[in-house]
């Protein structure tokens, strides 16, 4: 009986372990002698970790592509999406992405900051594009932020940022990003999500939406253990397994069973 | 004067005295030991009780005090959960626990009969008994319908017709939530907007539209709305026709080859629909497709109602498919 | 001085006789007999904490706009009702402790109910003459689940203003009269007229609890006046109850657990934070969130809502079922149907008509904890599904994989539940004939 609840809970516990984010494929660092331009170590980068799937001018590969160790090549032009769209996707840690088929997902970075900005730098050149956008949070307003927030990315997002489900993705929690990070999410519209452009959104209601994140990270939890901000299915949880644990033990102490 | 406050307390304290008891008197509750033990464990779990409760009384009046909804409820919850413990303290140790008999209750047949009798012999001077129930009964009926009538005041029960009814028609402007309109060429691809009738109550589930733009070569919009998207740009009721939640989530593929369609989605239950497609249901529950409604861009390149829906909004009812909205 | 109110209470009422029966009125002694008693004390406490918040709501959708100190509302219009509910949590001394233990104490209410129902079940405490109480006590839970649902619907925050829309969606799913019962109850389309917060207020501060309160004292009487069922022992019988007396044994244990009732939901509601609406803001028909769940006790009907395929059925133009019927309204009707049939079904299949003050174990009766055990996991499995996207976004299991694994499960699931309970109740019934064969043996003295 006991080996077999020993077994059940290791069986359970296997299921977030199998479900946690899956080793990173590892990149592979090119070093340059010192003062080569950053567009120059960045090309290097770019060849030894992204052409597999982004082509060898960034040109994108558009049909599966069978490559060196049992990689499919597959992913978009990176031509004219500027550092804005490189800065957002190396900075998360979306990019690189393992498999082509499966969504980016915040991972742990694996290249330098040096690094980071030098291939920036290289997927900015190979186009005209946006550059990294620089909020401003702290002038924006918290209500007119919740509003924004509510109106366009609560749906997926959640209204307290804790993520949640589109069909076939996660719209990820937003307790991770930082100011620039939302900022370049929303012009840049990643994965599934919606691009959103200064007119829709302008700069001064982008800071307001980055303040509104910004504070569901630490809202106004005055109510007590927030149970992660997830509503009525934490609070299920914590019902049967708190309250009536406690009232049902209590009734345990209380009932004497009388012996014949 | 010693005397008489001698005197004054013997009789004050006199009345507290208890009863002798008489030896002749039968014990009900079976004697038992006592437990000074348990008996100080009692007592101390009142004391812990009232210092909790006092803690509590300082805590709703100290007003400086961080987390005091923490506080509140642990001192007023564990001076409870003390006077809990020493009930059960009491319970279990310093009351005698008797295991009595008692029998269960049975029926009463006799008395089952006399009521018979009683109701039969009481009603016996009738000859149309069947008769006269049913009359009575009838009045009574009658008078419940005529006491029920006002019910149906509480709404339009008997005319459903208003869930037909939008605030849309030919030429109404599209505005956004701040009441600014619409001009098709702030319409974007790859994102969605939010509108609303001009002039008309937006708390309706008829008024708001979910916008989306689209290259023209991708739509594939069902027979005869081939006009209904000037420029690529469709608009679609934003309520979902499962069940009536607000249709907040677009997702649209960054690079097509890897990535699902556009579709706009519902969070309750998450009906999918398609969005170049006429609203048709990619997956969930929902029976209907989004009901889209025409456009068109007048002279000055404002969006504007081409007419209404191209069915009932919202959610399904028996008669939803009966004919389309009315404005 | 007890002695004296005694007196005066003989002499003005007559009561002494009906009291020293009711005091010395035997309780059988299980644990499991107190489950009742924890919903009733929870039910106290809703009445206690939730008289002090309607001192302070304002039932009404009037619109105004948000002066107070949360930043985040600040300037936002919104109802009257949502910024009292706002001003309790956030400006109200000890408001939000009594507004969450009052939220707290609804949930742990209705699980304490249906946990009592389960043992009810389980020992066959409904069979006669105990099935009105039964009944009674079916009533009641769909009074409470209704009671759950129009309170936290009252606040008007956005995500029990979408459970509305849904509930509205239900009513207006029934064939024929769907949409005529929504326009009666919501007097006009959806979100409906001011009117309709009227009539979820009265419903939810004076109806529901004057029905609920009424049923608990006929459920009570009945419970006494054919005294507690009980399990077998060498005294206990059929025809003798064999238990402890009100006074002075079982008040204090009875006590005892209403303070412990009240020390756990006063816990809970200073301590761990509940429906925290400031932070979900004010409903709007256009607007939505993520991840929007109704109370646990309303979840089975999320996951029907949501594993029900797509379809209306339709005659021509005419839509005889929308698809919300099925998840929304017959799936609950049918459970419901099935427990209320249950014991006069019972009755009927097994062709006892008998008295029964004794319970079943739930191994004695296999057939019946089979069925039992088989039925409620259909509806868990249910209710699990509701949860499926929280699942996805938490452990990466693919919502539409999960969606039709649920739908297979539903259905493969109690059966083969069923068939495992029913033979685990066989062979432990098998068990103890062994085991007092094996004894009687061993009582034997060796020929």
């Amino acid at each position: 009986m006991r080996a077999a609840l020993v077994l059940v809970v290791l069986g359970l516990a296997c299921v977030p372990v199998a479900a946690a984010d899956p080793p990173s494929p590892g990149v592979t660092h090119v070093k340059v002698p010192a003062g080569t331009p950053a567009v120059a170590w960045g090309a290097q980068l770019f060849g030894a970790n992204c052409v597999t799937c982004h082509g060898p001018n960034g040109e994108g590969i558009l049909a599966p592509v069978r490559g060196v160790g049992d990689q499919t090549g597959l992913g978009p032009s990176l031509v004219g999406v500027g550092a804005r769209a490189a800065d957002f996707y190396l900075r998360t840690g979306y990019m690189p992405l393992d498999d082509p088929y499966s969504q980016p997902h915040r991972s742990r970075v694996l290249f330098s900051q040096g690094e980071l900005a030098a291939l920036v730098a290289y997927v900015a050149s190979l186009g005209p594009g946006p550059g990294v956008p620089s909020p401003h949070p702290e002038r924006g307003n918290l209500a007119d932020g919740q509003e924004s927030f509510t109106e366009h990315c609560a749906g997926c997002h959640q209204i307290v940022a804790e993520g949640g489900y589109v069909t076939n993705a996660v719209a990820p929690p937003l307790n991770k990003a930082s100011p620039v990070e939302i900022a370049e999410a929303v012009r840049t519209g990643p994965y599934l999500m919606p691009r959103f452009s200064e007119k829709q959104i302008t700069d001064a209601e982008l800071d307001s939406v980055i303040r509104y994140v910004i504070y569901t990270k630490h809202p106004d939890d005055r109510g007590g253990w927030a149970l992660g901000h997830l509503g009525p299915v934490p609070e299920g949880l914590v019902t049967w397994f708190i309250g009536i644990v406690l009232l049902v033990a209590t009734c345990m102490v209380i009932g004497r069973r009388f012996h014949a | 004067m010693t005397r008489w406050v001698i005197a004054l307390l013997v009789l004050v304290l006199g009345r507290f005295r208890r009863r002798p008891r008489l030896d002749s008197e039968a014990r009900i509750v079976p004697a038992g030991t006592p437990d000074r033990r348990a008996e100080n464990v009692v007592l101390l779990l009142f004391a812990c009780a009232t210092l909790c409760a006092a803690a509590s009384l300082f805590v709703y009046a100290w007003d400086a005090i961080p987390n005091q909804t923490q506080f509140l409820g642990l001192a007023l919850g564990l001076a409870f959960a003390f006077v809990s413990a020493a009930c059960i303290v009491i319970g279990r140790r310093l009351v005698v626990t008797e295991e009595l008999e008692e029998d269960y209750g049975t029926t009463h047949p006799e008395e089952e009969e006399a009521l018979d009798q009683l109701v039969a012999e009481g009603g016996d001077r009738f000859t149309r008994k069947r008769l006269l129930i049913v009359a009575g009964a009838g009045a009574g009926t009658a008078i419940g319908a005529a006491l029920l009538a006002p019910v149906a005041s509480l709404g339009p029960v008997f005319d459903v017709s208003s869930l037909y009814r939008t605030p849309w028609r030919r030429g109404v402007r599209l505005v956004d939530e701040a009441g600014r309109v619409f001009l098709a060429d702030d319409v974007e691809e790859e994102t969605f907007y939010t509108a609303y009738p001009e002039h008309a109550d937006r708390e309706q589930m008829g008024a708001p539209l979910v916008v989306v733009r689209f290259k023209p070569a991708e739509l594939q919009l069902p027979e005869g709305r081939a006009m209904w998207a000037p420029d690529g740009i469709v608009a679609y009721s934003k309520i979902c026709t499962h069940a009536g939640c607000a249709i907040t989530l677009y997702r649209k593929p960054t690079f097509a080859p890897v990535e699902p369609k556009p579709a706009l989605i519902c969070p309750c239950h998450y009906s999918t629909f398609d969005a170049t497609k006429g609203g048709e249901v990619l997956f969930g529950p929902a029976g209907r497709p989004l009901p889209q409604l025409p456009l068109a861009i007048d002279g000055s390149g404002e969006l504007r109602a081409a007419g209404n829906f191209s069915g009932a909004v919202g959610p399904s009812w028996w008669g939803v498919r009966n004919h389309g909205p009315r404005s | 001085m007890i002695s004296r109110a005694v007196h005066f209470l003989d002499e003005r009422a007559g009561v002494a006789p009906f009291f020293r029966k009711a005091l010395r009125y035997v309780f059988p002694d299980h644990w499991s007999f107190l489950l009742g008693e924890v919903a009733l004390y929870s039910f106290v406490m809703l009445v206690g904490t939730g008289i002090y918040l309607t001192l302070f709501f304002k039932p009404s959708l009037a619109p105004v706009v948000y002066h107070g100190d949360y930043l985040p509302l600040r300037g936002r219009e919104m109802s009257e009702a949502y910024q009292s509910t706002v001003d309790i949590s956030l400006r109200i001394k000890a408001g939000l402790l009594i507004r969450q233990t009052h939220h707290w104490a609804a949930d742990v209410f209705v699980a304490a109910i249906v946990l009592h129902l389960l043992r009810i079940f389980f020992t066959g405490a409904f069979r006669k003459p105990r099935d009105l109480t039964y009944y009674i006590g079916l009533l009641m839970l769909i009074f409470a689940l209704l009671e759950g649902y129009l309170g936290y619907s009252l606040v008007d925050d956005l995500l029990s203003g979408m459970g509305l829309a849904i509930g509205y969606s239900v009513a207006m799913s029934l064939p024929f009269i769907g949409a005529n019962i929504a326009q009666l109850l919501w007097d006009g389309p959806f979100p409906g007229s001011d009117a309709f917060m009227s009539r979820m207020y009265v419903a939810h501060v004076l109806v529901l609890p004057v029905l609920i309160g009424t049923l608990i004292v006929l459920h009570l009487t009945l419970v006494a006046a054919r005294h507690h069922t009980q399990f077998i022992s060498r005294r206990a019988t059929e025809k003798k109850v064999v238990g402890m007396p009100t006074f002075p044994a079982y008040a204090p244990r009875s006590l005892g657990l209403a303070f412990a009732v009240a020390a756990v939901l006063f816990l809970m509601g200073g301590l761990i934070q509940i429906n925290p609406i400031w932070q979900w803001g004010p409903y709007h028909v256009s607007q939505a969130t993520n991840g929007a769940q109704p109370d646990w006790y309303l979840g089975w009907l999320i996951g029907a809502l949501r594993l029900v395929p797509s379809f209306d059925v339709t005659i021509g133009h005419y839509t005889l079922v929308p698809n919300a019927f099925w998840g929304g309204a017959l799936f609950p009707l049918f459970v419901f149907l099935v427990l209320f049939a249950w014991p006069s079904l019972e009755r009927r299949v097994t062709g006892d008509y008998a008295f029964h003050n004794l319970l079943d174990r739930p191994r004695d009766a296999p057939w019946r904890t089979a069925i039992g055990v088989a039925f409620f996991t259909w509806i868990f499995v249910v209710f699990l599904a509701g949860a499926a996207d929280r699942m996805f976004v938490l452990f990466g299991l693919s919502y539409q994989g999960q969606v039709w694994a649920f739908r297979v499960l539903v259905w493969v699931l109690p059966v083969a539940v069923l068939f495992v309970t029913k033979r685990i109740c066989d062979e432990l019934l098998r068990g103890e004939v062994v085991e007092v064969r094996r004894k009687l043996v061993e009582a034997k003295p060796a020929a």
